[in-house]
């Protein structure tokens, strides 16, 4: 346990990985200074993680070079790189649930009395000593299953000092955090330099880069385009990062709100263990109005979309839509009375890859006129207006009968997008509908919506991204462990939304609260 | 991929225990009404006394009606406890455990009623020897299945166990090189489960199922085109004889029960205890339950979760087969045509209903080992239950269990997906 | 719908790789491959027909398959046979005779296994001295006769795996269609016609109402279909045995545990001549593999299953209920495994037997991957299948070469083409072993 000795100089020399015919990293240099907290700034996509991975030992480059101290390694898998000091805090926790902390503390690096039994004593002490140490403040005999994800977080730290390591990689940490955990894990990663270790911080955030950073790396599409300053600003930043000016906000005119369409009344949704995940909503979307809901993710939006939905039943409360009691009817019912759905995980939820283009575009309508009579499916009218779609929305694709699961992520979303604004629609409740997308497939995404609202339908819109919320949002409401922080109009300051996320500064007038 | 286990578990939750309590007081009043008013005229008698014992175990004799309406009155009573108390984990298995037991001596009482007394100590004896393949055949679940690998393929891995147990055995001359290579046979189709599974990412019960054929067809074949014509040379292999433990097989009923049996039922001892004790207290088995619930973390932290499920997968096989050579060299020495005939399906069910535990997987199969020695026995004293609904009994049970019990336990994690890096 | 067969959970490997991908469709997606796709299909069609062969496209994969299962059966056959192991045993005095007579040893057997289940040149001689000209079919209709069951079975596992339900149930959905059918077959009296019809009917109801309980019960308790079916297979081999111990099934005064005869008017009437054994059933069972093939690609039912079965998530958002897919599918499938019973004891065995399921239910397994879960292709699968039984028993008759062999191809068959990648080994063929290894992939038992 002898952290406190002068970390390693780190440097990658001319990485190159390909998955095939996309080149994930291209000829990537990057040198990490002992000691320094280096932010890995780059769109979703840009290929961060990869190089990551690379350095983890979990991929192979193709490639390039690894140097520690000027000297060059290889690292076959994760057990060397870990062996060289170099540790990884995974976007998704590589933690056993059903393990307690301490067990996946030593997990790998057993300590073990004779006959290879385990000693768990041992274990909880390092656990109890770390933690101490950083004041991370976690209890060894809890199953990771049961700690919030804040806490699971600090529990891959802990894994990583563990077993020594003197750079840690945290592979985009403050996606699932509140700017109040951001801070606490802010304050932890300074101790972290404090006693001598090198941090490279993924992110795509400008605003945690900059407050963190001692220097930037920014990649874009698998290359280093430049290493600014931590003082560079926002436009900057993100003009690098995206390769051009981006427009944040979208071409929209002012809304013209008309008549509630969906009116949500004191919504209640239950989680297995009969904890209240929506708790108490009430909130009304009118047609021709975008509604953003913004939150940290995990904050009830997906229920409350999925309740709305009839995906997940509701405890009590009501939900009604252009007059229509759709409290716990089924998805069908819901899909029928006019309701469009863009759910958060494309490829989860939204589609099936393994079917047609054509198969997917009728998806949830496959059993309504024109395209079915009775048992019957009329195979002509799905492929005419799939051939219809696919011009519309711009699908690249070969044909109808291509399989989706070969298309890239971003005419998947075009394809979920066309299925569900390419009918009449009352209400749109789109999760995270940009998630995971080039710049320009969400414009696509942004300006369809827009043009949906413009077309008199009401919008639902989650998104984690706060970007995303003050660029369509005619009102902002926010979401705080399941229920309603404050609702906003759009033009107040991202520092006001993000303290309502944090559960910061929540007014209790919210039921009151109406359109201005 | 969020909806939906919500919606179930919740009603689920509520539904089981409400279940379960329904379950108890309907054998309840089986017990009173079936077994206690139904039963024949005169005593049940149980036996506990081998002939030839040294010490001589009074016969115990029940009044079946009194003795089932009684019982089942317990059962009523603790059916409605358990509907109406939360009650902690332990105090509801053995609400369990004493309904079933109850259940089971009202059963006997009303079968024995008026007949031949019940030999108890021989039917355990039957009992703990049927149960040897399935609890090896349990623990050879365990193991794969802990590192992420669903085996199917017990019931191949025990014909092949038998049939090499058999033929080596009787070529050779050597019981004790039967047991290695029957040993060796199951293994050998662990690691075709294993290739197959691991290397080229096969659906893994549909691999499960088709060794299984495999083996039925081989051993089969082979049995047709060799055993049958050399049946004196390749197929007539000794047997192990009973080891009496000195001290503790001379206990009344239990040393005849647990401490005089062939080699199999000590190596079965011993499996389930290194398999429990290796699981779940060792490095080892840390490592191959962090690859059954999460391969992507343990390689992460440096653990070859391939090697460990080639390995996993191999040693199951080899744990399989000891039960399969149990079948011919433990018990009737030569080999027939499927003469594992479903066992390695009933070890399955065993594991899954003891939740992917060695010592819940042998209670599982004690408890189905004990349903077919009962069958067996109330053969010959006559009882008025046709045998054929006691063998069904270990199937039923298996899906009253998944449909009931198991949905709450959970299998490991990543059980049956293979582990891919590009 | 895609080529491969895309077993329950349906999602490929890349999905599994956590580490290597960060959220899905994010960092190192693979899929800007849109114009790619388009080039390659723009490719020279001789090129890409060279490149199917060598790259190992499905068809050329299951067929070498079979071609290695079969070899590999026929060294079993050459060195398992004591003639030849005798030969052996002369191996350094004659060297020669022991290949040739292992060779010899498995070509009978292979040749008698072609007479028994196509065609047998000595039937034409026969039938110019005055033998039967039918005898000349008598192979192809045995081979016909095999297929029966084993299409109308494999149909009943291949409809639910596109549901992505493992069927592997069809042996008690058999039994449950064989009693009721031999029940109406023997116990109730009814004019021509009719009675097989009513008969076969009631084959259907009988699987269907053990396969709709395990569909129902996976809907319900979300118990796995698995083990449900694994067990209730064994429960009904145990009822079917309690059974034809009542008086009401159990054929008076024989010493077995043996059904009465059914009535003549419930036999599945004969297609070609009374000394053929080939029957309506047959035709039951093509007719079976059309509506099947009907029901999944032109009916909303068929394409919520194949949703259900693709991605039943998705298909919950679009509304669909998985839960009643099940059911529904579950109560076909045990249809169709139950009109396999019926096919048996209407058609050929026309009485209940413990032992009447045979090995019907788990070559149903067999036949349904080895075609694809596709109709058409199970019912390929199943001729080939049911050619190996038929030629099988010739070949016994003939070679004293137990018919078990059979069993040993059919899962060799099975085992190479699941495992594509080891075709390919062995034959040095080039393919994409990452991408398309499991087309079998499954889920745990928790999901």
């Amino acid at each position: 346990m002898s952290g406190w000795e002068v970390a390693l100089q780190l440097e990658l020399r001319g990485i190159t990985k390909r998955f095939g015919s996309l080149v994930a990293n291209d000829g990537i240099d990057l040198t990490v200074e002992s000691g320094e907290i280096h932010a890995l700034l780059g769109e979703n996509g840009a290929g961060k993680s990869t190089l990551m991975n690379v350095l983890y030992g979990l991929l192979q480059p193709d490639q390039g070079q690894i140097l520690l101290d000027g000297e060059p390694v290889e690292f076959h898998n994760p057990r060397e790189a870990l062996a060289a000091g170099i540790g990884m805090v995974h976007q998704h926790f590589m933690l056993v649930p059903v393990f307690t902390v301490a067990e996946n503390v030593m997990l790998g690096v057993e300590r073990t009395s004779v006959l290879g039994l385990l000693n768990r004593r041992r274990a909880r002490q390092d656990v109890l000593e770390l933690s101490s140490k950083y004041g991370l403040a976690i209890d060894p005999d809890v199953l990771v299953e049961n700690l919030p994800v804040g806490i699971q977080q600090r529990v891959e730290i802990v894994k990583a000092l563990h077993r020594e390591a003197s750079i840690v990689i945290l592979d985009e940490p403050t996606a699932v955090l509140t700017p109040g955990e951001t801070n606490e894990l802010f304050r932890i990663m300074r101790e972290l330099q404090a006693s001598g270790k090198s941090i490279i911080f993924i992110s795509h955030k400008l605003k945690e880069v900059q407050e963190i950073a001692d220097r930037i790396t920014v990649i874009r599409r698998g290359k280093v385009v430049g290493a600014p300053p931590p003082t560079a600003t926002d436009e900057e930043l993100a003009s690098l990062m995206v390769g051009r000016a981006v427009e944040l906000t979208v071409h929209k005119e002012p809304a013209h709100p008309r008549e509630v369409t969906l009116e949500v009344e004191d919504l209640r949704v239950e989680s297995a263990g009969g904890r209240a995940v929506v708790d108490g909503i009430s909130l009304e979307v009118r047609s021709g109005e975008i509604v953003g809901i913004a939150g940290v993710q995990g904050n009830g939006q997906t229920e409350l979309c999925e309740a709305i939905m009839g995906l997940l039943p509701v405890k009590s409360g009501s939900i009604i839509v252009a007059g229509q009691d759709l409290t716990g009817a089924r998805t069908r019912v819901v899909l029928e009375s006019g309701v469009s759905y863009i759910p958060e995980d494309r490829q989860e939820d939204g589609i099936v890859e393994s079917f047609s283009l054509a198969d997917n575009l009728v998806l949830d309508v496959y059993n309504r006129a024109p395209f079915a009579s009775g048992l019957a499916l009329h195979i002509d009218t799905i492929r005419e207006s799939a051939a219809k779609h696919m011009d519309e929305y711009d699908i690249r694709a070969t044909s109808i009968d291509m399989t989706v699961g070969t298309l890239s992520g971003g005419n998947q979303q075009k394809v979920i997008v066309a299925r569900e604004l390419g009918r009449e629609v009352r209400l749109l409740v789109a999760n995270q509908p940009t998630r995971g997308l080039d710049v320009g497939s969400i414009e696509f995404v942004h300006s369809r919506l827009v043009a949906a609202r413009d077309q008199g339908t009401a919008v639902l819109i989650c998104s984690t991204e706060l970007d995303e919320i003050f660029a369509l949002a005619d009102r902002i409401i926010v979401m705080y462990e399941g229920r309603i922080a404050g609702i906003r109009p759009p033009t107040v300051s991202i520092e006001e939304i993000g303290l309502l996320m944090a559960g910061a500064g929540s007014d209790d007038s919210v039921p009151e609260a109406q359109p201005a | 991929m969020t909806a939906i286990p919500v919606v179930r578990h919740q009603r689920a939750a509520i539904d089981r225990q409400q279940a379960i309590a329904g379950i108890f007081v309907m054998l309840g009043l089986v017990d009173i009404f079936v077994f206690g008013f139904l039963a024949d005229k005169g005593d049940a008698v149980f036996t506990f006394t081998l002939t030839g014992a040294a010490v001589s175990v009074p016969n115990l004799n029940l009044a079946p009606g009194p003795v089932s309406e009684g019982l089942g009155a317990l059962s009523i009573v603790l059916g409605l406890l358990y509907a109406g108390l939360k009650l902690t984990s332990l105090s509801r298995r053995l609400t369990a455990a004493t309904v079933m037991l109850a259940f089971v001596v009202a059963f006997l009482c009303w079968c024995d009623a008026g007949r031949t007394p019940l030999p108890f100590v021989s039917l355990m004896q039957t009992t703990m020897l049927a149960s040897i393949p399935l609890v090896l055949g349990a623990l050879s679940g365990c193991l794969c299945e802990r590192s992420g690998v669903i085996n199917i393929a017990i019931e191949g891995q025990l014909l092949l166990g038998a049939f090499a147990g058999a033929v080596i055995a009787s070529s050779f001359g050597s019981i004790w090189l039967g047991l290695f290579s029957g040993s060796i046979a199951g293994g050998l189709l662990g690691a075709l489960l294993a290739v197959f599974a691991i290397r080229y990412v096969v659906d893994q019960i549909i691999l499960g199922v088709v060794l299984n054929v495999f083996a039925s067809g081989l051993t089969g074949y082979l049995y047709d085109q060799a055993l049958v014509p050399y049946q004196n040379r390749l197929n007539s292999p000794n047997t192990f004889s009973s080891i009496k433990i000195p001290v503790l097989g001379d206990i009344p009923i239990i040393g005849p029960i647990l401490f005089d049996s062939t080699i199999f039922l000590y190596i079965t001892y011993v499996m389930v205890a290194l398999v429990h004790i290796g699981l779940f207290k060792t490095r080892w088995g840390l490592r191959v339950r962090a690859v059954g619930e999460h391969p992507t973390a343990a390689d992460t932290v440096g653990i070859r979760v391939l090697f460990t499920r080639y390995r996993n997968v191999i040693l199951g096989g080899l744990v399989a087969g000891i039960g399969g050579a149990s079948l011919t060299i433990g018990s009737v020495g030569s080999f027939g045509k499927d003469i594992s005939s479903g066992q390695g399906y009933i070890a399955l069910a065993a594991m899954i209903f003891g939740r992917w535990t060695p010592l819940g997987a042998t209670g599982a199969a004690l408890l189905f080992g004990f349903s077919v020695a009962l069958a067996n026995v109330l053969g010959t004293i006559g009882a008025p239950i046709p045998s054929d609904f006691l063998l069904m009994l270990p199937y039923v049970a298996t899906i009253v269990a998944v449909a009931g019990f198991v949905g709450k336990s959970r299998a490991p994690k990543a059980d049956g997906q293979p582990y891919v890096k590009s | 719908m895609s080529e491969n067969l895309t077993g329950p959970g349906g999602n490929g490997p890349e999905h599994k790789a956590g580490p290597v991908e960060g959220p899905p469709g994010a960092e190192g997606s693979p899929g800007d491959t849109g114009p790619d796709a388009a080039t390659a299909a723009q490719a020279n069609v001789a090129t890409s027909l060279l490149n199917a062969v060598l790259e190992g496209n499905s068809a050329v994969v299951t067929f070498l398959a079979i071609v290695t299962a079969i070899i590999i059966g026929g060294l079993l056959i050459a060195f398992s046979s004591p003639t030849v192991l005798h030969a052996w045993s002369h191996l350094f005095s004659a060297p020669g005779a022991a290949f040739s007579t292992a060779w010899a040893v498995a070509a009978s057997a292979f040749s008698a296994m072609l007479e028994g289940a196509i065609f047998n040149p000595h039937t034409i001689s026969a039938a110019f001295h005055g033998g039967s000209i039918a005898a000349i079919f008598n192979p192809l209709s045995e081979t016909a006769v095999n297929a029966t069951p084993l299409i109308l079975s494999g149909l009943a596992v291949a409809l639910a795996f596109r549901a992505g339900l493992f069927n592997i149930g069809a042996t008690g959905q058999f039994i449950g269609g064989a009693m009721i059918a031999g029940w109406i077959g023997f116990a109730v009296h009814m004019p021509m016609i009719l009675h097989v019809v009513v008969a076969v009917i009631g084959g259907f109801i009988g699987g269907s109402i053990t396969g709709g309980f395990v569909g129902f019960m996976k809907a319900r308790t979300g118990a796995h279909e698995v083990i449900v079916t694994i067990m209730l297979n064994y429960v009904m081999e145990f009822l079917i045995l309690f059974l034809l111990g009542l008086a009401v099934f159990r054929a008076p005064g024989l010493p077995n545990p043996v059904s009465p005869p059914v009535d003549n008017n419930a036999m599945l009437p004969h297609l070609a001549g009374a000394t053929l054994r080939i029957n309506a059933g047959f035709l039951v069972a093509l007719a079976a593999a059309l509506a099947v093939g009907w029901l999944l690609n032109r009916t909303t039912v068929g394409f919520e299953l194949r949703t259900v079965g693709a991605n039943p998530n998705a298909a919950r958002a679009a509304g669909m209920s998985p839960e009643r897919t099940w059911i529904t599918v579950m109560l076909i499938c045990g249809g169709l495994a139950g009109l396999a019973g019926a096919s048996v004891i209407l058609g050929t065995d026309f009485a209940l037997t413990p032992q009447i399921y045979g090995t019907y239910g788990i070559d149903a397994i067999t036949v349904a991957l080895l075609g694809r879960a596709k109709p058409g292709g199970v019912v390929l699968a199943a001729l080939l299948y049911g050619s190996l039984n038929a030629g099988g028993v010739t070949m016994q008759a003939q070679t004293q070469i137990p018919v078990d062999i059979t069993t040993v191809i059919q899962a060799l068959i099975v085992l190479f083409v699941a495992a594509p990648p080891l075709v390919r080994e062995i034959y040095h063929l080039r393919g994409r072993r990452n991408r398309e290894g499991g087309q079998l992939l499954a889920k745990g038992w928790s999901s």
